[in-house]
């Protein structure tokens, strides 16, 4: 993409005004995306997008400028920006040598987008539109996207780091609509892997669709959903979510170092049930969240954040690492080269317990059970988190029964951490996810075994 | 958008675009070029400063009933014509759509709106930092109790061009600003948390007290709060918290939604939806709205629309191609979230028309209630296909007409189209936020809280 003289050139311009630190990112990615709704291929669409972000650390200032424009000239240009606003004066001159890296694959890619056919993409969506529509007469509307990406990266720095990369995602989606005596209501289900197309086939895309449209039915004979605090058994590969914004958020650096989380200064304390081991795992080969290296060119890494319990490690970016004078943890993310990097999670997940998924609901007298849970949200400084369950059901006498209608379940992080009281030994990853924060999205996946918190307040409308 | 002469390169590679647009095809192109600046200062100090600028093209070619759209980040005459090609070469995948089309002119004259300001143009980065660091001292100035995670000030500058083979040509640009604080509150073992924010097409417009104030006040006036009992009770919705209520209801009255068979109101055209004290409207012609506009993301005339009177449902909302479905015409409510898409379908500037009582004596009314300070899980809670409703909430306890302590950690739950019905009264505070709705005070009863 960038030849490695101009990278020296260009780093050693946006340093020389007696910045610390100077980073060049740069991304070439192309992208399809196909959607398909009521029956029609609506649109295809190719999308190219280029350039670069520079990045100069001066102090506690970071100067940040992007361009459109790879030339050795449009580089400069947005390496002085970076430098004017991260600084204003000082200088001298230094000279940049960068090491290659090594070459890392994490997640190999069979069939890479760019070699597949666009008709055999459209195909895909009309299998599932064929697969869902056919489940059942009360299946009014269906909608599935496809949706693949290439992208090149290149990340130099003035520490001498140079590392070039490509990331590879394709997905699938897909909703269903049912239509009942009670009104509407939809199903959903997607799969996303950093893999080429051979996803199609990995995946079983019909089986994907003929699923959301089952969630569509079930919940047209749904009840509404109880309103207060229960027992939640939360299915294998449903929930990860849960962690994800119970605790993920709250153990990255920059929001600990800030103050602005729970989990400052618990290190080495107990924070959850000691059935509970958390990773945040960048290696996991296949998975949304995989990266070979994170967007400061940091080799992504397999970190345990909580280990039985006891809190043993937050997730660390360059610029927090190189506060506290400890090593970067791999986490360093951004959306795009337009986007400064920050501390972000790839896939973080909950390890096997030893219980039987079976004897969970068993145990429990009366609660809900939560098959597919949807988006969250968490306030990080409190640990008040909310995520709605998209499909869930009564338990009654340790029997799974009658479907629920949508609803939010809230809780408080740290309090629902050490409510777990049963783990089961089903891992599964759950569907393909994107994390929102500070208006930048980011590819994440997570998961967890089948488990069981104690108390929940389930946000429905029943008494 | 206001006409500028900077524009007219813009429009002219747009103009060259739809030049090549070959017999039987109808060609589309939108260009846009923007400059941002964000600026973060942390304990006095500037913690990061982005200046950036982007541009790109997007080309959506339909021919025989059939859409193809690519995109690229970049301007460079190579890029373009790969865009052109791509976009041609999608439409052989898509289905074939009898209603597919651009827009056409429809006649509607454009309201014109002052959406450049030229102070804000040529105000100085050293006025910008001031500005972001003076946030972050007045709210620290306003209570001990709290610190501050970051102040922040943000500028955008937009320039853009849309011509189409139909007959439309319009270019425009538009500018503004805003400052945003993000606080801590602690109190023992527990933190709190909140913001505060200010915009306007001008630094001048800005008041940093009152945003260092609700800053502030986000952030304390939940330390000690408690869990309440669950029962149903009448909720009282702080204006911020009805602008997002309405942004869901927003999705309920998309056309395209109710074309696709997708909407809760779809068929109730005439029915009585919600009391009759509702009367929603979308008026990006009002120039009070944060989201005024004089044109739709297709460039024709952005307008007022009436979408229920006295809680009668009115009128959906529709772009070209919704309306061509349902037999409508366009109300001028294309959405164009930039060069990557195309446009779809949603409110511009949503107003309930305000009745004439202060929150004060709303909440005098409640015998037992929370007045609705926040709500968490709008995306995760909400199906506005089916109208569930659940939301987590946080506010402050009413008893016998008097707010009292706050209250966190519970859910409010109901149905979009119980909620509608249980409107008991609409607040005379209108204001106008950063959002595609405005915000009021709203009483609704029968509402389901569970929390202990």
């Amino acid at each position: 993409m960038i030849d490695q003289d101009v990278l020296e050139r260009v780093l050693a311009t946006a340093v020389r005004t007696g910045a610390e630190f100077a980073e060049v990112y740069a991304e070439d990615k192309r992208s399809t995306s196909v959607g398909l709704d009521d029956g029609r291929v609506e649109q295809v669409t190719s999308g190219r997008d280029r350039g670069a972000g520079i990045r100069v650390i001066k102090g506690d200032t970071t100067g940040f400028a992007h361009t459109a424009d790879l030339s050795e000239a449009g580089l400069r240009a947005a390496a002085e920006a970076a430098a004017a606003a991260a600084s204003q004066g000082g200088g001298g001159t230094r000279t940049i040598a960068l090491t290659r890296g090594a070459e890392r694959v994490v997640s190999p890619v069979l069939q890479f987008p760019d070699d597949v056919r666009k008709a055999d993409k459209v195909a895909v969506l009309q299998r599932m539109d064929e697969a869902a529509r056919s489940a059942g007469s009360s299946i009014v509307q269906v909608s599935a996207g496809y949706g693949d990406s290439r992208k090149h990266m290149l990340v130099a720095n003035t520490d001498g780091v140079f590392i070039t990369d490509q990331q590879v995602r394709t997905l699938v989606r897909v909703t269903a609509v049912a239509n009942g005596d009670a009104g509407m209501q939809t199903g959903s289900q997607s799969a996303g892997h950093t893999m080429g197309f051979e996803l199609i086939g990995h995946v079983d895309v019909e089986a994907l669709a003929r699923d959301a449209a089952r969630q569509a039915i079930t919940k047209l004979n749904a009840r509404p959903a109880p309103s207060g605090a229960l027992p939640v058994v939360i299915k294998q590969g449903s929930g990860g979510v849960l962690f994800h914004e119970a605790c993920g958020h709250g153990l990255e650096a920059d929001l600990v170092a800030k103050g602005g989380s729970v989990y400052r200064g618990k290190q080495g304390q107990l924070v959850a049930s000691p059935l509970v081991t958390l990773v945040d795992d960048g290696t996991m080969s296949g998975e949304w969240g995989a990266i070979a290296y994170d967007d400061e060119g940091h080799a992504s890494q397999y970190n345990v954040l909580i280990e039985d319990g006891v809190l043993t490690d937050y997730m660390w970016d360059y610029l927090r690492a190189r506060k506290e004078g400890r090593p970067q943890s791999g986490n360093g993310r951004r959306q795009s080269y337009q986007h400064l990097p920050m501390v972000r999670m790839t896939n973080t997940y909950v390890l096997n317990g030893a219980s039987e998924p079976g004897d969970i609901v068993r145990a429990t007298e009366y609660g809900v059970y939560v098959a597919k849970l949807g988006g969250g949200s968490v306030n990080t400084a409190s640990g008040d988190f909310v995520f709605g369950m998209t499909e869930a059901y009564l338990i009654e006498n340790g029997e799974i029964t009658e479907p629920l209608r949508e609803g939010n379940l809230i809780g408080n992080g740290p309090q629902v951490l050490s409510d777990i009281d049963l783990l089961g030994n089903d891992f599964a990853m759950s569907n393909p996810g994107t994390c929102g924060k500070d208006g930048q999205g980011v590819p994440v996946g997570d998961g967890q075994p089948t488990l069981r918190v104690k108390s929940m307040t389930i946000g429905g409308t029943a008494a | 958008m206001s006409a500028a002469p900077d524009t007219s390169v813009l429009q002219d590679i747009a103009d060259r675009v739809i030049a090549q647009a070959r017999a039987g095809e109808q060609v589309e192109a939108f260009v846009s070029r923007d400059h941002e600046t964000d600026i973060r200062v942390y304990e006095g100090s500037v913690e990061h400063f982005v200046s950036a600028q982007s541009e790109g093209i997007g080309i959506r070619v339909i021919r025989d009933g059939r859409t193809g759209f690519a995109y690229a980040g970049t301007l460079d005459p190579a890029a373009i014509a790969e865009v052109l090609a791509e976009a041609r070469d999608n439409v052989e995948f898509g289905t074939h759509d009898e209603w597919a089309g651009l827009a056409e002119p429809d006649g509607v004259d454009v309201v014109e709106q002052e959406l450049w300001n030229e102070a804000l143009a040529g105000y100085s980065t050293d006025r910008k930092i001031e500005l972001a660091k003076e946030l972050e001292r007045l709210t620290l100035g306003v209570d001990p109790r709290v610190r501050v995670d970051d102040s922040n000030y943000a500028d955008v500058a937009v320039e853009s061009a849309v011509a189409t083979t139909t007959g439309i040509r319009r270019s425009g640009r538009e500018n503004g600003c805003y400052v945003s604080i993000s606080t801590l509150a602690d109190d023992g073992d527990e933190t709190q948390t909140g913001f505060g924010f200010s915009v306007g097409r001008s630094p001048e417009m800005f008041d940093l007290p009152k945003a260092a104030k609700e800053a502030s006040d986000r952030a304390t006036r939940l330390l000690g709060a408690t869990k309440p009992a669950s029962r149903r009770l009448t909720v009282v919705l702080d204006p911020y918290v009805t602008a997002m209520f309405l942004g869901v209801i927003s999705s309920t009255l998309n056309g395209e939604a109710v074309a696709k068979g997708r909407s809760l109101f779809k068929d109730r055209i005439g029915d009585q939806v919600a009391n009759p004290i509702v009367t929603l409207v979308d008026d990006p012609t009002n120039t009070l709205a944060y989201t005024a506009t004089d044109l739709d993301g297709e460039g024709l005339a952005a307008r007022r629309n009436v979408l229920m009177d006295n809680g009668v449902l009115k009128s959906f909302v529709h772009n070209s191609y919704s309306a061509r479905r349902v037999g409508a015409r366009s109300t001028g409510n294309a959405v164009r979230g930039g060069f990557k898409g195309t446009p779809g379908v949603g409110c511009l500037a949503l107003q309930l028309m305000p009745g004439t009582r202060d929150q004060d004596a709303l909440v005098a009314d409640v015998a037992d209630g929370v007045l609705i300070q926040s709500v968490q899980g709008l995306h995760s809670g909400v199906n506005p296909i089916s109208g569930d409703f659940s939301v987590g909430a946080s506010g402050l306890q009413i008893t016998n007409g008097q707010v009292g302590a706050p209250l966190r950690e519970f859910t409010i739950a109901s149905t979009l189209q119980r909620m509608l019905l249980d409107v008991v009264e609409i607040g005379g505070d209108t204001d106008w936020l950063p959002m595609r709705a405005a915000g009021v005070s709203l009483v609704i009863r029968d509402i389901t809280l569970s929390g202990a």
